[in-house]
């Protein structure tokens, strides 16, 4: 019997019982605990359907957008020299290092009614904090560094040389973008893109000081959970994170989709049986 | 400097690295923009024409392969950028792999083949848009000996078949001097001198490219190359030199022979097997060294480096890609 290894297994997948599956496991229990109609019942309610949508819409708007915004960094980045790159380079990571709730406030400061564009946009009749526009930026702010992150170390292994032979073969900026380097970024833009999806499902802290939380309106998946609570409806609440938890499982099984799998990708894995020179280059060219 | 290379000639740019060569092939290509000085091709002037525009063919020192592509797709990226008809790029894609020997491995992924077979399918790539000149950025530099030996010839032979106008990069003067018809000498950002492989050897312009094109010993204050002194065993010999032999070393087919001549000067002479038999040499013989009838050194003085050195003699042709 290998103790050793017996107990780095045991340690580790209890580690993962006692943090994800016990607790993620018990609130699908009670979401379904007085049955699947009433379970049904509480996420097919007004309120609560607004609040998927809501989330979807975010999802649908904000992704692409860190998605362009990411690989743009990344490319900038990777492919050009230019004094400050190390200011750019940190400023992604920002997001990651504070608090969503600061970044919330710090967004309801400038473009809240009071904040320092706030009446200038208010003159033409544009809101953004406590509706629809605020969500979406302060998802977007939370998850802008990993599409960046993901494909910042791909494109500086991949190099530069793929890029100029396409190049010398006739290709312009765009086909070159198109065709070399996008597939070259795939894998690591697609696992990018899935964190970025996550991140935005699941943010919570920021967009509930930019939403106000208003029910029916703009309240996302998370902030309806949140306030189910509050309100003494954990039906509500618990069936609202089965939903969330559901979509977090799609995204991820998207990935797998989208993503390489074995057979797709022989191109990035080394080839463990790649030939040697043995072969003889005939010579007697016909 | 200024730099002609013929119409249909394979001219190899030769010299230690970081001497400039292959900063100078991708100006050529338009991967680099010189600060001053032009790039022409077939009379017209490329300086400012961009990389996708200039009709040239580049093959990378580590051939970059695009790795999510087949070999054939690799292959007929030129062509399916131009948009020419499936058919035509099909029959066109067919034809350079069954030149560069890869049919079988037309449906693999650069990873699954070996280095010779990589820089293969790299020329076939720059081929297929029918190059105006192929520009070879250190072609065998990262294969191994044997292979390279036999793409060297192959890549001759692939030469004298398609003769596209072929500029190469080497800094192994062994490799430039088989491949290439034509040398251009580069040192320190300096063309040296430019010729046929033999010319340069026999008449080095000055004492860096003889010393670079092969070994140098120095006899009487000259240069001279040590297979082209001849060793006696008696003093009969006109202008023969009295030497003291240091070292005998046999390296197979060569033998070298290191010695010592009057004010304490060393001098080494290269052999072959048959001649150091017949001399039964050994440490502490005495010799007596003299030039053979062929042995030219070089004149210096009449070649300063830098001097600005024209191209082609007259007797060739064409001047089709010129960088100045």
């Amino acid at each position: 019997m290998n103790w050793p290894r017996l107990t780095l297994r045991t340690g580790a997948l209890g580690y993962l019982a006692f943090l994800i599956v016990i607790p993620v496991g018990s609130v699908f229990y009670r979401a379904f605990q007085h049955g699947f109609a009433t379970a049904w019942d509480a996420i097919t309610t007004t309120d609560a359907l607004h609040a998927l949508w809501l989330t979807l819409l975010v999802v649908v708007i904000a992704v692409p957008l860190d998605t362009v915004f990411g690989v743009g960094v990344a490319l900038i980045l990777a492919r050009h020299r230019f004094p400050g790159a190390w200011l750019l380079d940190a400023l992604v990571d920002i997001p990651l290092a504070l608090s969503p709730v600061v970044v919330g406030l710090s967004l309801v400061l400038v473009y809240g009614h009071t904040g320092w564009f706030g009446n200038w946009l208010a003159a033409r009749g544009i809101t953004i904090i406590f509706s629809v526009p605020g969500i979406v930026m302060a998802s977007a702010v939370v998850a802008l560094p990993y599409v960046v992150r993901e494909v910042l170390p791909v494109l500086q292994e991949i190099g530069t040389d793929q890029e100029q032979a396409a190049r010398t073969l006739g290709a312009g900026p765009l086909t070159v973008f198109r065709r070399i380097t996008l597939p070259s970024i795939q894998r690591g833009l697609a696992y990018g893109m899935t964190l970025t999806t996550a991140r935005v499902l699941g943010e919570f802290g920021a967009v509930a000081i930019v939403s106000g939380s208003i029910i029916g309106r703009t309240q996302t998946l998370t902030l309806f959970i949140s306030s189910s609570i509050d309100n003494l409806d954990p039906i509500g609440a618990f069936t609202g994170a089965v939903v969330l938890g559901l979509i977090a499982l799609g995204v991820l099984g998207l990935l797998g989709v989208v993503g390489p799998r074995e057979g797709r990708t022989k191109w990035l894995s080394k080839s463990p049986e790649s030939p040697s020179d043995s072969d003889p280059l005939s010579l007697s060219t016909g | 400097m200024t730099l002609e290379v013929p119409n249909g000639s394979l001219t190899a740019l030769l010299g230690p690295s970081g001497g400039g060569k292959s900063t100078l092939l991708r100006v050529i290509a338009g991967l680099e923009t010189p600060d001053t000085g032009t790039v022409e091709i077939d009379g017209e002037d490329l300086t400012g024409v961009p990389v996708r525009k200039r009709g040239i063919g580049f093959c990378f020192q580590h051939y970059a392969p695009f790795r999510h592509l087949t070999v054939r797709r690799n292959v007929a990226f030129g062509l399916e950028v131009r948009r020419l008809p499936k058919a035509a790029v099909r029959t066109k894609v067919d034809e350079l792999l069954d030149l560069v020997k890869l049919t079988a491995f037309a449906d693999r992924y650069p990873s699954q083949l070996s280095g010779g077979q990589r820089q293969r399918m790299a020329l076939a790539r720059a081929l297929a848009i029918e190059p105006r000149v192929l520009l070879l950025d250190e072609p065998f530099g990262a294969l191994d000996a044997q292979v390279r030996k036999q793409l060297r010839i192959w890549l001759r032979e692939l030469h004298s078949k398609i003769n596209v106008t072929t500029v190469l990069v080497t800094h192994d003067q062994e490799e430039a001097m088989e491949v290439a018809d034509r040398l251009a000498i580069i040192n320190d950002g300096r063309l040296e001198q430019v010729g046929a492989p033999a010319d340069i050897y026999d008449h080095p312009a000055n004492e860096f490219v003889l010393k670079f094109l092969g070994p140098a010993t120095e006899l009487d204050g000259a240069w001279v190359r040590p297979h082209d002194l001849v060793l006696h065993r008696s003093a009969e010999a006109p202008g023969a030199q009295q030497a003291t032999v240091e070292r005998v070393t046999h390296l197979g087919f060569e033998v070298r022979v290191d010695l010592r001549v009057a004010g304490d000067r060393e001098l080494w002479v290269q052999l072959n097997r048959g001649s150091a038999a017949e001399l039964h040499l050994s440490p502490g013989d005495a010799v007596w060294v003299s030039p053979s009838g062929t042995a030219v050194a070089p004149t210096p003085g009449t070649q300063t480096p830098g001097t600005p050195e024209r191209g082609p003699s007259s007797t060739e042709p064409t001047t089709p890609v010129a960088v100045g």
